[in-house]
């Protein structure tokens, strides 16, 4: 038999295996395609809702009225089980924290969105007071924490140097700049720890920088860098940086400046917004003109005080991502954080404050709970051991995010972990693993020991 | 057909029909140790088959489930449903909801008294270790401990219990007759989880941000041991230990080290570490078989299970779960 190419067609062999050639299989394969897609996709967001769990202002009131009860009961057990205290017990051994802060002026609101807040710093003091009088308990000590608000245009100085006449050696304050060096530079402070909960300013961790204050709140510079390390992870290394008028712009845009420098990124253009007009009303017209003929990746915002940040994203000339002071911004704490734990404490938070906890209130819990900390393992409430506990190597607080946080010797800084936090969701946590250290990954955020301008002796 | 070849083939045939009756016995004799595992994310019980090595079914449980148990006969799974605050009951057969426990707000962990009707409920966001009682079905005592309750052990006569604070990083040591704290004991950095051998010898602590287990006496609370873990290319941050278990004839101890993906196998007499072995990511809680040849640990971040093999210290099987695997327990 010569040898004959058997040309079947697909069909004829379809029609031998289970494959019915009567079923239109390519719109059948669409419609199964959109049914998986759909499943899928409902379950992908079914699942987002089990992930987001906050309590709601209900379920917080709710909560309140549950434990006043529970307490009642708890109280009454203890009258019927007879309980007496240990008559020959020694009084318990008193720490005093103070927190101390000034009134501020309320600036025009540009959106009622967020309300303003007043009273940042004092709740996050008190839940540390309350976790260290839980050890306290225990170990037979109370800590007592003295609130101040200096009205405006009051006498801060004065104020301060009260609560130390008072026995207060442990100040955390929520304070700008210029107030914590004033405050720092009196003879009263000299044997005073002064915990600086919302000045950013680098100065304070340089050329600034005093032997009495610690500083539990990020510098301009660790948040820079928190950032710049995301984006050069991610290759986006060419910025237009946006700058607003005030001060606190400036130098958060020199912070960005010099992190770009640190890790390789590019300054491609660099303009100042001093718009006056309304935000809201002539971004669509101005944004484009302002941002077009740049070449760019990420557009780096520099707003502190939030006047036209989040008016930028959308109207650039460019596709372009935003991040900064707006859009992808790093901060200690923000309300999507929930890993390592956090969300006890976000929780906890809304229960005493009614609101979500800032960067300043997490400061403010870990300035008081490292004073807690630093007196149970010292042994001790004098305040040369607590202090030199505070600033050694066995010092070691958990604060929600996953490692221990710690004071860096040489300025005085609390060294953690930055999250990068977008609108609604966490996007990433710095330092990026990929950025190395000799000693501690943490400190590639900030000012290393070689790169500080602070002349402390150790 | 030849005679000597009847007789074998008879021969043989009796053989198998033996062999096989024999083998039908073994299995009906043996059965399957069957873990159940919390998933926290997922809302989920998941059920295993530890000869099958696979999963046999996932159960709706309430919100965020996270500690688990039996109850002392084996007929009821108690789960903490943490954001429903309160114990979710399963029947262990037809693992259907039975009923509910009130337990007071997030519970997290428990354990139960031998007499096997007080469970003892660590309230995580509450600073409370609630006392329930099972058959009365209500609460009643509440003792005050630390800020962030989560360790429950017990000694195996039920006299004292260890509970120990994540933040106040204490271990409470409470009279279960009284309910009034005995002893308070400074442990290292947020401590997740305490047990006590079955001697009641010595009480096993783990800090998860300190990076140490600590092993105390278990009558004096004096510190033993402290033993922090050191892995070679694993940087010391990741090494956050947190479940334990022991094995009851004394010879190891289990740490499930978190972010390092490991369990540090310890030599329980001598308190060395012997190995480490490799597991899933984030590794939490861990779970003896009743007849301890096998170690089941939960991965958190891998959504899987690692079932290893306790006398060759060696990893056999990973199992899909579903999303955060939080708590273990196995039953014959």
């Amino acid at each position: 038999m010569p040898f004959r190419r058997n040309h079947t067609v697909l069909k004829d062999h379809l029609r031998m295996s289970f494959f019915r050639t009567d079923v239109p299989w390519p719109s059948l394969c669409t419609v199964l395609a959109a049914v998986f897609l759909g499943v899928f996709a409902f379950s992908t967001f079914r699942a987002e809702l089990a992930l987001a769990r906050e309590d709601t202002l209900q379920e917080i009131e709710e909560r309140k009225a549950w434990d006043e009860k529970r307490k009642k009961l708890r109280e009454e057990r203890r009258k019927k089980k007879g309980v007496q205290k240990k008559k020959d017990s020694p009084p318990a051994e008193k720490i005093r924290i103070a927190f101390l802060t000034q009134e501020v002026e309320v600036p025009p609101a540009l959106s009622n969105l967020d309300p303003v807040l007043t009273d940042e710093g004092v709740h996050g003091a008190r839940i540390a007071i309350e976790d260290n009088n839980t050890t306290g308990t225990f170990l037979n000590q109370d800590y007592i924490l003295a609130e101040v608000t200096v009205p405006l245009g009051g006498d801060l100085v004065a104020a301060f140097k009260k609560l130390v006449a008072g026995g207060h050696r442990h100040v955390v304050i929520n304070l700008p700049a210029a107030d914590v060096l004033a405050l720092a530079d009196l003879a009263e402070a000299s044997e005073v720890l002064i915990y600086n909960t919302s000045a950013p300013d680098d100065a304070l961790r340089n050329e600034q920088c005093r032997a009495n204050v610690l500083h539990t709140i990020p510098s301009r510079a660790m948040l820079a860098d928190a950032l710049a390390q995301f984006l050069v992870k991610k290759k986006w290394k060419e910025w237009f940086l946006v700058t607003g008028p005030g001060e606190g712009d400036r130098l958060f845009a020199e912070a960005i400046k010099r992190a770009a420098d640190k890790f390789g990124a590019d300054i491609e253009e660099e303009k100042v917004w001093d718009f006056t007009a309304d935000i809201r009303r002539t971004a669509s017209a101005e944004v484009p003109v302002f941002t077009q003929d740049v070449d760019y990746d990420v557009l780096i915002v520099a707003d502190e005080p939030g006047e036209f940040g989040e008016y930028l994203i959308w109207r650039t000339w460019d596709p372009s991502l935003v991040a900064g002071t707006q859009g992808l911004v790093p901060t200690a704490w923000h309300r999507t954080h929930e890993r390592w734990g956090a969300a006890q404490m976000q929780n906890r938070f809304r229960r005493e404050a009614g609101r979500w906890m800032t960067s300043v209130g997490y400061a403010a819990w870990i300035a008081v709970r490292s004073v807690g900390e630093a007196v149970t393992r010292a042994k001790s409430t004098d305040f040369a051991k607590v202090k030199e506990f505070i600033l050694g190597p066995e010092f070691s607080l958990a604060a929600y995010k996953g490692i221990k946080v710690t004071y860096r010797a040489w300025n005085g800084q609390l060294r953690e972990r930055i999250l990068l936090a977008a609108p609604r969701s966490l996007v990433s946590v710095s330092p990026q693993k990929e950025f190395l250290h000799p000693v501690s990954e943490v400190d590639t955020l900030g000012y290393d020991k070689p790169e500080s301008k602070c002349g402390n002796p150790d | 057909m030849k005679p000597s070849v009847r007789v074998r083939r008879v021969l043989t045939r009796a053989g198998v029909l033996a062999a096989f009756g024999l083998s039908t016995l073994s299995v009906a004799g043996a059965q399957a140790a069957t873990a159940y595992i919390t998933n926290e994310k997922d809302n989920t019980v998941s059920v295993i088959d530890l000869d099958k090595l696979e999963v046999v079914k996932t159960v709706k449980v309430g919100q965020r489930p996270r500690g688990i148990i039996m109850n002392a006969d084996g007929t009821e799974i108690f789960v903490c449903t943490s954001d429903d605050n309160r114990i979710t009951v399963l029947d262990a057969k037809t693992l259907e909801i039975k009923y509910h426990l009130p337990s007071g707000p997030d519970p997290e962990l428990f354990i139960l008294h031998p007499d096997g009707r007080t469970l003892y409920i660590a309230n995580e966001d509450d600073n409370m270790v609630t006392v329930t009682d099972v058959i009365d079905k209500e609460i009643i005592d509440e003792i005050p401990v630390g800020v962030e309750p989560e360790g429950m052990g017990m000694t195996p006569g039920g006299e004292m219990l260890v509970n120990t604070s994540e933040t106040t990083n204490m271990a409470h040591f409470i009279d279960t007759d009284s309910h009034e704290i005995v002893d308070n004991v400074l442990v290292d950095t947020r401590p997740r989880v305490s047990i006590f051998d079955k001697d009641g010898k010595r009480v096993w602590i783990t800090s998860e941000v300190g990076g140490t287990l600590r092993v105390l006496d278990g009558e004096s609370h004096e510190l033993i041991k402290k033993i922090k873990f050191e892995i070679p290319g694993v940087n010391d941050e990741a090494i956050q230990p947190v479940g334990v278990r022991l094995t009851s004839d004394g010879k190891y101890g289990f740490v499930a080290l978190g972010p390092a993906n490991r369990i540090a196998v310890i030599d329980a007499k001598t308190l060395e570490i012997i190995k480490y072995i490799l597991v899933g990511q984030r590794v939490w809680q861990l779970a003896l078989t009743p007849d301890e040849k096998l170690l089941v640990s939960t991965n958190g971040v891998s959504n899987d299970v690692t079932v290893i093999n306790v006398e060759k210290l060696k990893a056999i099987k990973s199992i899909k779960v579903g999303r955060f695997p939080w708590g273990i327990v196995i039953q014959p």
